[in-house]
């Protein structure tokens, strides 16, 4: 304020009045928002819809988040210096998009990791709270359909693509998610979840932010396509029939050794106990006997 | 000499002709003039097998490996131990154009393109959890019952022999498909050999034909899977088989069994019939799983890249108690002269698993040391009447079963919604105590079943009626037990009297004139002693005859104080569902 009044003096030495800088702001956004007015019809009434998205999220930040993210989202530390909840700046309408949309979000109590429930709140609710953390901080956006959609291909890209996803799939994802999607184990009972109900957009926006221990794959990571080519190849894996017959979770070689000792060894034991208490002279006993 | 006349015809009605021979005699006839088989087979075929399910686990050991042997033909027609690249394009859509080993192509080749190819690769796989597992569940059998004691600790050596094989060969088998699963299990098994002190790396080198994983590691494996391990099983399955031949079948003690019969069916035509059927059922049942179950699919793990790794990346169960131990070893490294010793990795996959396998070939000597027993067995013991042994090899098992349940540490972390990491600490201090608890909770429990075979030879069985005498005082009526039941469980051997031998000590010559040992011999012998009566102090002694005489005495006694309630009604006790109750009221004064 003191350097526009300094400055504006500067241009006219006959008029330094107090509130000559003031007048001077006033007049100065007085244009900004005539220009924009005239020159951006069509966002007119989204950005007052916007603004009225972000003040209803708001209104449901404070009454579900606000305890554990702060009033204005900037996050709540404990004593010990550790987060009741991070801060939410910069995490982007997408992070709400998920957390909330999994029902991950709002917790239900501090833990290892925040499991999925019941969702809290509408589609409605979540995208106004969506916006309104999108309003704190530039972060990114709920994905559209068309970003992990394949219509478009044809058959034969769509197989590439698949088959491409597959393979960013075990290079990047298998480590902590299993082979099949099906989900594993992370330190101090934190686990990286099943994807086999994980729906794509929650799987996309997931890649985009990175969720508790899960890294985050940005665009210029990976990108676009090759976040679809991922979501592909997943849904591909729902799809295709169970080749070999009942999986049992396909967690790996666990599984198959305990059916192998339940199922297998169990009948082969118990038959073999059927088989010996058949003797074969017992037909013959009752037959003298008769 | 008289001439038993029973079996000769007493009429003389028509002329005796010589058969004219059917087809199957001439055949034998001839078969027998070239290969002498009458002989063998007139004894073999009468060969003598005691009827007991728990003497059938190993049969499925057996059976299963048949399945394994024509299972496996069918997959080296069309397996290709190849580690050349080529462009997959077979049926699977989502690795179509994807680089791959030849060996990994043909397993996908096996399994989308060949009919049946993944049925019996399935089949394969199922049979070969089953072999080994059969092959354990028949160990703890034969070490429960006391069989592989003299004549037949040999036997029982062959038979950890294949064991170890058996588990060898179904490591080169699944990591033969070269999926990312198989080569994870091969990248670990490169790592455990290079823990090994100084001969490490060269021995990784030697085996990999260089650095992992090269081009030479595929066909390798394969010879030894379909070549080097098939032949060394079925030479030792051999010799386990001649020597059960040789020493005949051990069978539970009862009436008319001796140490010198085997008392049960022929081979022909019961065991035969029975044994082979059960060959089918077997098979049925590795079938049925290779059908209706999926076991490791190769085409969701995609072919293996050093870079990539899988969640719930675990050998197959047989391996799976030394990965437990791996996963919850303290990371312990030692570094001397610029050489790092992976203690953390050594000790757990090289020297544990070397000395578990060392322990329990030689469990037959060390007990034979102990007891000093030298005489032939063949009469099986209940598991109750030998509870050390019994109680160690519980032991022996809680260890291998936490083991195990360490290397599926990040499965049950997730199913169970535990930490991983409480789970490795806990399993650090389970592995250790575990098995002492378990020891002596079977100890005790086979001395209180042995207490109880004794309260049941000396004073009957508990009948469940209660008994009400003229002053109001209620008992139990016990009854003797059946002369056979009786007869099973004083059949048991006395053990050695260890506390009057240690009572009439070593010091100067025992009653043949031997002197005590000296020196090294003498040490071990008081170590020896101080085992004899560890195994043995606390057994029940079966009753003496005179114990047994005086109990039955005693009985009689008792049942002649309460013949007074003879005859009367006993308030519904007859009501059990065992006595004919037609004319019976519930009381006698309805």
């Amino acid at each position: 304020m003191r350097f526009l009044n300094r400055s504006v003096g500067r241009l006219s030495r006959h008029r330094r009045r107090p509130l000559a800088g003031l007048v001077l702001l006033l007049l100065g956004l007085l244009l900004t928002g005539g220009l924009y007015s005239a020159f951006a019809p069509a966002t007119a009434s989204t950005a007052s819809d916007n603004e009225e998205l972000v003040a209803e999220g708001r209104e449901l930040f404070l009454v579900g988040c606000a305890f554990c993210h702060g009033q204005n989202g900037e996050g709540v530390s404990t004593v010990n210096g550790n987060w009741l909840g991070p801060t939410l700046a910069g995490v982007g309408a997408a992070a709400v998009d998920f957390q909330v949309g999994t029902g991950r979000m709002p917790m239900a109590q501090p833990g290892a990791q925040n499991p999925t429930k019941p969702i809290s709140y509408d589609q409605g609710e979540i995208d106004a709270l969506a916006a309104y953390v999108a309003s704190l901080a530039p972060g990114p956006a709920v994905p559209d359909p068309s970003d992990y959609s394949l219509a478009g291909l044809s058959s034969d890209e769509r197989e590439e693509a698949i088959a491409r996803g597959g393979q960013i799939f075990l290079t990047n994802c298998t480590a902590c998610h299993n082979y099949a999607g099906k989900g594993g184990a992370m330190p101090r009972g934190g686990y990286a979840p099943n994807l086999s109900d994980t729906s794509a957009k929650h799987i996309y926006e997931a890649l985009l932010t990175g969720p508790g221990q899960m890294d985050s794959f940005s665009n210029g990571n990976l990108s676009p396509e090759e976040k679809r080519d991922v979501i592909a190849y997943l849904y591909s894996l729902r799809e295709q029939p169970a080749y070999g017959g009942f999986t049992f979770g396909s967690l790996g070689p666990v599984g198959e050794g305990l059916l192998a000792w339940v199922i297998g060894v169990g009948a082969l034991v118990a038959i073999a106990t059927w088989i010996a208490a058949h003797t074969a002279r017992s037909n013959k006993k009752k037959g003298a006997a008769a | 000499m008289s001439i038993d006349t029973s079996k000769v015809a007493t009429s003389n009605s028509s002329a005796a002709l010589a058969d004219k021979p059917n087809r199957v005699g001439a055949a034998a006839n001839w078969a027998d003039e070239r290969l002498g088989l009458a002989s063998l087979a007139k004894k073999n075929l009468r060969k003598v097998f005691p009827d007991h399910w728990s003497f059938m686990l190993g049969e499925i050991a057996l059976w299963s490996f048949v399945v394994l042997l024509l299972s496996g033909v069918f997959l080296t027609l069309w397996y290709d131990p190849t580690m050349a690249e080529v462009h997959y394009e077979g049926s699977y859509a989502q690795l179509r154009g994807i680089e791959m080993s030849g060996a990994y192509a043909s397993a996908l080749h096996l399994s989308f393109d060949v009919r049946g190819g993944l049925l019996m690769r399935q089949m394969h796989h199922w049979a070969a959890m089953l072999f080994i597992a059969s092959m354990m569940i028949h160990l703890l059998r034969v070490f429960f019952t006391g069989a592989h004691r003299k004549p037949r600790e040999m036997n029982w050596v062959i038979g950890c022999l294949l064991l170890i094989l058996g588990t060898l060969e179904g490591f080169t088998g699944y990591s033969l498909p070269d999926d990312l699963l198989s080569g994870t299990g091969i990248r670990a098994a490169d790592g455990f050999m290079k823990a090994s002190p100084v001969i490490g790396s060269y021995m990784s080198f030697f085996l990999f034909g260089g650095e992992f994983p090269g081009t030479h590691i595929i066909p390798r494996l394969y010879v030894v899977h379909i070549l080097l391990i098939p032949g060394l099983l079925l030479a030792l399955i051999t010799a386990h088989m001649l020597l059960l031949v040789y020493h005949k079948h051990t069978q539970w003690a009862g009436p008319g069994r001796t140490e010198q019969n085997v008392v049960g069916f022929p081979m022909l035509p019961v065991y035969a019939a029975k044994a082979g059927g059960f060959f089918f059922i077997v098979f049925g049942v590795c079938a049925l799983m290779g059908g209706l179950f999926t076991i490791n699919g190769v085409w969701l793990y995609g072919p293996y890249d050093p870079s990539k790794v899988t969640a719930g990346s675990q050998p197959d169960w047989y391996m799976g108690w030394p990965d437990g131990a791996l996963r919850i070893m303290p990371g312990i490294e030692t570094h001397i002269f610029g050489h790092t010793i992976s203690w953390n990795v050594m000790l757990p996959i090289l020297v544990l698993p070397i000395v578990m396998f060392l322990v329990l070939m030689v469990l037959p000597f060390i007990e034979a040391w102990i007891t000093g027993d030298k005489r032939d067995h063949h009469i099986l013991q209940r598991p109750r009447n030998a509870p050390t042994r019994t109680a160690f090899m519980v032991a022996l098992m809680t260890m291998y079963g936490l083991f195990w349940a360490a290397g599926g540490n990040d499965i049950i972390a997730i199913k169970l919604h535990l930490s991983i990491n409480q789970i490795t600490y806990f399993m650090r201090v389970a592995v250790f105590v575990g098995p002492v608890i378990a020891f002596i909770i079977t100890k005790r429990w086979c001395i209180s079943l042995q207490r109880k075979d004794q309260e049941d030879l000396l004073h009957g069985y508990e009948t469940g009626i209660i008994m009400r005498s003229p002053e109001g005082g209620y008992s139990e009526r016990h009854l003797p037990l059946s002369p056979d039941r009786a007869y099973v469980l004083a059949a048991q051997d006395r053990d050695p009297d260890v506390i009057a031998e240690l009572e009439a000590g070593p010091s100067g010559p025992d009653g043949n004139g031997v002197e005590p040992k000296t020196g090294i011999a003498g040490k071990l012998e008081g170590v020896r002693q101080r085992l004899r009566l560890a195994m043995y102090a606390d057994n029940v002694q079966k009753p003496t005859r005179e114990e047994l005489e005086a109990a039955h005495h005693h009985a009689e006694h008792e049942h002649e104080l309460q013949a007074g309630a003879e005859g009367h009604a006993a308030d519904g006790h007859q009501f059990d569902g065992h006595h004919s109750v037609e004319d019976d009221r519930l009381r006698a004064d309805d």
